[in-house]
């Protein structure tokens, strides 16, 4: 284990070394807590796109021009490095998305419908992300099937105890392997064998797992797993799909177009080979250049050494934020740090969310107020919205002490 | 860029504090609609009585949401009680007006969508105390969050006394 010189990786990030006035026009060093919703980018990253761009731009996959040739290989070795990345047994697992939305958008529209009818029942959690519901909400309308939801501790864990029940007949379960909203990490590897042992596959919303922690889908045991390259350091505008090279195999295409036919005529077309058979029309080429200079920058530094970082980090959150504002803060989900991710979402007393983020972009902090797209969850624990700070690479305890400073500063405000 | 004390007048905290008007009204007689800020999560519930005589008699709000949100659906409450309806749209049109909001006329969907810059701003509508709520212009993400009570407001006057059903929700067959 090596521990992470922050003010070294802090200066691979530009765009965290800048000033913001405040409204009151104090200069105050930007600190950026929103790594959840969206994490910054190194030069590294932007960089080997901008090197892609000025002297190895072509489509990928037709020309036979030597261009084209070297484009192809970094879309692909890309591809080899997600797939290594993730233990993937092989590249042709991986497929390209625009994000793990769309991930799981496929995975719903696709074997979904090839799968499911009427009366059949899939299983989610009530902790999922939007993205994992609407898909199947859709599908459920539209076919008739049953959704179950496994439900929620008070403490923000999944509560397993008629997990047996509910997978009871159940075609699919899909969850979050970590809460966006909680941080929360679930029993994975238990809730994949639970589906199995009930004849269910198993699809993993790794969007909030994936950037922060080492992970293998052959350890893991699962069918599907999703994740987005803009939370892991990588661009926006792409997302990866993995799954078992027999499921993908069998799926129906998802959208029709260039690049996934082996032939087409005036009557049918036939379908291309796994991964490029669900990669419809010019890829996002720079994207997944710039995805796999992302992976070559975290695994410089080792995925256990990031989980790592994090956990300390979070350790020192909790107990800094506890110390300075006692009963007046509530921190959502699981009190111990290891078993977490760095994510805190927290509600003043009192105090809306909203209110507390405006206070704290007075102090130049940039966390995220509002649902963060689970509103099931904030249902549960009855709350429209909460104030989440979110930990990356790039953040050190000076970053949790101005978050600090910035509540202290937003609880006397309001103070009546 | 604006302080904070631009935003958040004494005002609007007094009203967040002590929100007037809240609570609910029987439906019917009361029209009642529900408001999302699909942004952050806020709800607001909107309750009004309205007479023969086209008289808002009453108003109840509820749900909950940020101190602008509630202060704004709060001091709007206390601005359209006993008012007549055509009084009560004027003073949504100069309110939005107010956010830098310009419409043609207030759609009954709520929505923002038919700007008009040209305009004419009515001098003759009194908002009063609204008037702090000037400051979150300043502040655009929060625009939303002062109109929503007021959106809200007019999809309840314009649904009538039917029972509310504005989004419509998708559900899975059968379930």
């Amino acid at each position: 284990m090596t521990k992470l010189d922050i003010a070294r990786i802090r200066a691979d990030f530009p765009i965290l070394n800048q000033r913001q006035r405040t409204g009151s026009g104090i200069d105050r060093r930007l600190v950026f807590l929103d790594s959840a919703a969206s994490s910054q980018r190194p030069t590294q990253v932007i960089e080997a796109m901008d090197q892609l761009y000025q002297h190895s731009y072509a489509n990928v996959h037709r020309g036979v021009y030597q261009l084209a040739e070297r484009a192809t290989q970094a879309y692909e070795g890309a591809r080899a490095k997600v797939a290594a990345f993730i233990g993937a047994t092989t590249p042709d697992e991986i497929v390209f998305t625009k994000n793990a939305t769309e991930a799981l958008n496929l995975i719903a529209h696709s074997w979904g419908r090839a799968n499911l009818s009427e009366g059949d029942a899939i299983v989610l959690t009530i902790m999922e992300h939007h993205a994992n519901i609407v898909p199947w909400q859709m599908l459920a309308a539209e076919r008739g099937i049953e959704i179950r939801w496994i439900p929620v501790t008070d403490q923000g864990e999944l509560d397993l105890s008629n997990l047996d029940r509910i997978l009871d007949g159940a075609k699919l379960l899909a969850f979050t392997s970590m809460s966006n909203v909680l941080g929360t990490l679930n029993p994975v590897e238990e809730l994949v064998a639970a589906a199995h042992a009930h004849g269910a596959v198993a699809v993993i919303d790794a969007a909030q797992s994936v950037p922060h922690l080492p992970t293998n889908v052959v350890d893991l045991g699962a069918d599907f797993l999703v994740f987005s390259s803009h939370k892991m350091l990588g661009p926006t505008g792409i997302g990866v799909l993995w799954a078992r090279q027999e499921l993908l195999e069998a799926m129906p295409p998802f959208l029709g177009g260039g690049g996934m036919i082996l032939n087409v005529t005036t009557d049918s077309f036939t379908t291309a080979e796994v991964p490029a058979k669900f990669e419809a029309g010019t890829p996002p080429i720079a994207e997944a250049v710039g995805l796999g200079a992302a992976i070559d920058y975290l695994e410089d530094f080792g995925m256990q050494n990031v989980r790592r970082h994090e956990v300390e980090l979070t350790a020192y959150a909790l107990r800094t934020l506890t110390e300075r504002l006692g009963d007046r803060l509530t921190i959502y989900g699981p009190p111990e740090p290891a078993a977490r991710g760095g994510v805190l979402s927290m509600a003043l007393k009192d105090v809306h969310a909203h209110d507390v983020s405006q206070v704290l972009d007075e102090h130049a902090v940039c966390i995220r107020p509002g649902h963060h797209c689970a509103k099931p969850l904030m249902r549960h624990f009855g709350v429209a919205a909460t104030a989440r700070a979110s930990f990356y690479i790039y953040n050190d305890t000076d970053d949790v002490d101005a978050l600090a400073d910035a509540l202290v500063a937003a609880d006397e405000f309001f103070a009546l | 860029m604006a302080g904070l004390e631009d935003l958040y007048r004494e005002i609007i905290l007094d009203h967040y504090r002590s929100p007037r008007n809240r609570g609910e009204l029987e439906t019917p007689p009361a029209h009642r609609a529900e408001g999302f800020n699909p942004l952050c999560g806020d709800e607001i519930v909107v309750y009004v009585d309205v007479d023969d005589e086209g008289i808002i008699e009453d108003i109840k709000i509820g749900g909950q949401g940020c101190s602008i949100s509630q202060s704004s659906a709060s001091m709007m409450s206390a601005a359209i009680k006993g008012k007549t309806l055509g009084e009560a749209r004027k003073m949504t049109t100069a309110f939005k007006q107010l956010m830098s909001i310009h419409e043609t006329n207030v759609g009954g969907d709520g929505s923002e969508s038919e700007l008009d810059p040209e305009a004419e701003v009515d001098t003759t509508v009194k908002l009063g105390d609204l008037e702090a709520l000037q400051g979150v212009v300043k502040f655009p993400t929060r625009i939303k969050c002062a109109t929503l009570g007021w959106n809200t407001l007019t999809e309840a006057l314009t649904l009538g006394s039917a029972p509310a059903d504005p989004a419509s929700p998708i559900r899975p067959k059968n379930h």
